[in-house]
């Protein structure tokens, strides 16, 4: 099977606003970076182009037609995938496998500030016939799942708050987070309930921001760059989108995708063969539940590794990194192609104050958000 | 370097319906249940699914292919969502090609459903929202603005008249005849067209399809499922897409760049030198009946302004030289947007496998076509199916 | 069809069945609210609009002019900055004359949309009205004029053009 690499990236923000600039020149600036990391041209040399979109974060219907412009694309092969940034990546990575293309590129990005009724928005996610007509807002599917996580693991509140402190700690050394911050454990678990038991330090908010990655095969990859960060694995899963037949324990869906990464990367045991993992945290529990259903450790174990500085930047295996969606910001749909961006960077050592001693490979895994039940992995190594 | 070969091997799909009293998601399951009964497979034999379903604005869902996934059959499966507007049919194909192609797996499930009557007060209201959203939207711009500027600046350009594109509304509707899931079939005269009410000049109600609910579903598979699952596996020969500047307004709308552009990507990955001899049937897009000819040339199937003749002298005609939606097309059959692509595919697998009953076009077909279009009068998806 | 398939799902509503209340129905109106960034090239168009005057930008390389602006030339990829103002009379590149709203309900009097090409930009306009026409009058290729609202009823919009009319 031919191999795959990141051969370019580049990214604009993460700010909790953007208001100097509209979501094209957004988009534009991660792709110039980008295609200049790169070193390629966009009509010349990609061949195919992959954007992530959803028209409702967006506010416009058919997204997909405002793409090709600010990106270098018109007439060339684009479209959209409304999925996760990793999802797109994923896309990108598939058609370069086909072999009918050699140079593909994925584009994710999030105007989260534009939109003014955020809830209602999510809450359109929600189904509209047996969920949607009880009238509460949506994070509740959060509040049950963490609830149903902590009993059933014995995770304890004090452990999730923990991951607060940690990844805002992180994108304290980030100078691309938009909410980097040292917090101490009580601040994070004096915040207000907002759906019991989560609490609001521990709902992470939204930033702007766009992130641009050029992919290539293998030959192609080792003519345009000196560092290709390869695709080992991909693996992505959708459980279903049902509230009342889901998993509410253990993240099936986070589960099935590792286990597809991990088989297409030929890896055994993920604590000893990866080096760290930007894992989603788009509420902190969702970090120690995907800590276990990814197979990092046992259930139950997550809640300790982290007490223990297990998972800080200088622990034995550092989760998160960058700040996850708690520290940079939570990127919408491009939150997953924010785990890849953090896990692309430390492998190339361009990670600045955070970066991670000696490492070559990690693993980035995102999460669609509720009330969803998708999620999708990839392992990438030096 | 050889690419890993793929087939269509089962098809399924429901009514096109003006309201169905079913959701999406059942909508979805029944068309993919009947793409699976038709190979005999199972959900157990997919590795993957791959959804296509254009705006979330109809279904009043956001992220509405989350919501429909398990209709879908991705129940724990790895599934993904492709939307490229109204080209999203075909491209669903394309996704689906790709899943498989790539290696990673042996079969995917490609499944597109559309729902467009849940939007009120009517779904064409949805389409306000495509238009730019600081630049356009105020001026209330309504969907059928874009097809009859399109087909105005076409007809200009070539010197044609109505009734020079009304035939290919009376062929259509009249091929739908013989498709069971057909929802505006008719036997209509090009004077019913001319006669029929004009919506936005030069687009009278007669040129166009209706809003529909629907879905279709085709199953895919690498070479040595296909052998074991079918003796007619139908080959992905090419496939091909394009997508034009947003800025519509500043190209000259006569001609679909996009759509050459996708079809000589598709013609190029099958090695088909002359498409209009290496082709035996085409089914191009035909939202309104101006489009088949508008895509036919953006094909490469006749030369630019030729189209209207060739359907006039009756070349297009099922029994014609080259037969041009012998499905009936979204005029006759209907169009549910993303399911409409699958139904174009789905014609085409049944008419190389000669099983397209009363539909079937004479001289056993090897090689057919099926086009989509979609977006801001932007994006050309093509796939080029042979046995 | 597979010749073999007699019959296919689907069950057909009728308005009818709607309006006589056989159809269990759960409606919802969504609040959905947007406040787009405007960004450098079309914040510039706006304020320029509510001067009362069209301003397109030029491509460094390949010296295209084009209407509404942006920061970089989808084709070359190289930035376009130089900002050009354009006439307020352009040429009818296509035309429609519309009965029908954008909810799909009738009109009697129609709105005549059209793709209206600059005068100073190469080839390249954008959508508006025409008015002060017959609708049998319109052709391509007709030259027009932009009637502005008069300067404190504009916004920084493009309605701040109420419509084109023949020149």
């Amino acid at each position: 099977m031919r191999t795959v690499a990141i051969v370019g990236i580049g990214y604009s923000g993460f700010r909790s606003m953007t208001p100097d600039i509209s979501y094209k020149e957004l988009m534009y600036e991660a792709a110039a970076k980008a295609y200049d990391d790169a070193g390629v041209d966009p009509q010349r040399d990609i061949e195919s182009f992959v954007s992530v979109a959803e028209d409702f974060n967006e506010g416009t219907s058919i997204f997909d037609e405002y793409v090709p412009d600010q990106l270098g694309a018109p007439l060339k092969p684009v479209h959209t995938i409304p999925g996760d940034g990793i999802h797109g990546l994923i896309a990108a990575h598939m058609q370069v496998l086909t072999g009918a293309m050699d140079i593909v590129m994925v584009e994710a990005h999030s105007k989260a500030s534009n939109i003014l009724t955020p809830t209602d928005v999510v809450n359109f996610a929600v189904e509209p016939i047996y969920n949607r007509p009880l009238g509460a807002n949506p994070v509740f599917i959060a509040g049950m799942e963490m609830n149903r996580y902590l009993h059933c693991t014995g995770t304890s509140e004090e452990q999730c708050a923990q991951v607060v402190v940690k990844n805002r700690g992180n994108g304290f050394l980030n100078p691309s987070a938009a909410y980097g911050a040292r917090l101490s454990l009580d601040t994070v678990l004096d915040s207000e309930t907002i759906s019991y038991p989560l609490k609001k330090l521990e709902i992470s908010s939204r930033a702007d921001g766009a992130i641009v990655m050029v992919l290539a095969s293998g030959d192609a990859a080792e003519t345009l760059t000196n560092v290709p960060i390869w695709i080992r694995g991909v693996g992505w899963c959708n459980e279903t989108p049902s509230l009342e037949t889901r998993d509410w324990e253990g993240a099936t869906y986070a589960r099935k995708s590792a286990e597809m990464a991990y088989r297409t990367a030929g890896i055994r045991n993920p604590w000893r063969e990866i080096d760290f993992a930007e894992v989603d945290d788009t509420y902190a529990y969702k970090e120690l539940q995907h800590m276990e259903a990814l197979g990092l450790c046992r259930d139950g174990e997550a809640g300790y590794l982290v007490e223990e500085g297990a998972t800080e930047l200088d622990g034995d295996f550092p989760i998160n990194p960058s700040g996850g969606s708690l520290g940079l910001g939570h990127l919408l749909d491009a939150a997953g192609l924010g785990r890849v961006l953090e896990v692309a960077l430390q492998l190339r050592g361009e990670s600045g104050e955070r970066q991670l001693e000696d490492v070559a490979s990690g693993l980035a895994f995102s999460w669609r958000g509720i009330p969803t039940t998708s999620g999708a992995a990839v392992v990438l190594s030096v | 370097m050889g690419m890993r070969k793929v087939a269509v091997v089962g098809a399924g799909m429901t009514k096109f319906m003006r309201r169905a009293q079913e959701t999406g998601r059942e909508l979805a399951f029944q068309a993919t249940k009947m793409a699976l009964d038709s190979c005999e497979m199972t959900l157990d034999d997919i590795d993957s699914v791959a959804l296509g379903t254009a705006p979330d604005a109809f279904d009043g869902l956001h992220m509405k292919g989350e919501y429909l996934s398990d209709g879908a059959g991705a129940w724990n499966k790895p599934y993904m969502r492709c939307y490229v507007g109204g080209g999203t049919g075909v491209f669903a194909a394309i996704q689906g090609w790709y899943h498989v192609a790539s290696g990673l797996f042996d079969t995917c499930l490609v499944v597109c459903e559309e729902k467009m009557s849940s939007c009120k007060p009517h779904p064409q209201g949805a389409f306000l929202t495509i238009f730019d959203h600081t630049t356009e939207r105020a001026l209330k711009p309504n969907l059928v603005w874009i097809f009859a500027l399109e087909m105005n600046r076409y007809m200009t350009v070539h010197g044609l008249e109505k009734k020079d594109i009304a035939r290919v509304a009376v062929k259509n509707k009249r091929n739908a005849l013989d498709h069971p899931c057909a929802q505006l079939a008719a036997d209509i005269t090009v004077e019913d067209v001319l006669n029929s009410e004009v919506l936005a000049w030069p687009v009278q109600r007669l040129d166009i399809s209706p809003t529909s609910d629907g879905a279709a579903a085709m199953v895919f598979a690498a070479e040595h499922v296909a052998k074991r699952v079918t003796d007619k596996p139908v080959w992905v020969k090419g496939v091909g897409w394009s997508l034009d500047t947003a800025y519509w307004t500043n190209r000259d709308l006569y001609y679909p760049k996009y759509v050459e552009s996708a079809a000589r990507m598709a013609y190029d990955m099958a090695g088909i030198k002359e498409p209009r001899k290496e082709i035996h049937v085409v089914e191009p897009y035909d939202p309104f009946d101006y489009k088949e000819l508008h895509h036919l040339e953006g094909l490469l199937l006749c030369e630019k302004g030729e189209a209207p003749r060739l359907t006039a002298d009756g070349v297009t005609a099922r029994d014609g030289d080259m037969p041009v939606c012998p499905s009936g097309g979204l005029l006759g059959v209907g169009n549910p947007i993303a399911a409409s692509g699958i139904m174009k595919l789905n014609e085409i697998f049944w008419q190389l496998r000669g099983e397209a009953g009363k539909r079937q076009v004479p001289g056993q077909p090897r090689t057919g076509l099926a086009q989509s279009w979609g977006d801001l009068m932007q994006v050309g998806c093509v796939v080029v199916l042979g046995i | 069809m597979s010749a073999n398939i007699k019959s296919f799902p689907g069950t057909p509503l009728s308005q009818a069945d709607f309006d006589a209340g056989k159809v269990l129905t759960t409606y919802w109106k969504p609040k959905l609210e947007y406040g787009w960034d405007a960004g450098v090239a079309i914040s510039r168009y706006l304020e320029e609009l509510k001067n009362g005057r069209i301003i397109g930008v030029k491509c460094r390389s390949c010296r295209r002019v084009v209407v509404p602006p942006r920061v970089v030339c989808e084709w070359c990829w190289e930035p376009m900055d130089e900002w050009v103002y354009l006439e307020d009379t352009g040429t009818v590149n296509t035309f429609s004359i519309c009965y029908i709203r954008w909810d799909a309900s009738r009109a009697k009097e129609p709105q005549i949309p059209a793709v209206i090409y600059i005068d100073g930009a190469s080839d390249a306009g954008f959508l508006h009205l025409l008015d002060e026409v017959k609708p049998e009058d319109v052709k391509v290729g007709m030259k027009v004029q932009a009637v502005w609202k008069p300067a404190e009823e504009r916004e920084g919009s493009i309605t701040d053009i109420r419509y084109f009319r023949p020149l």
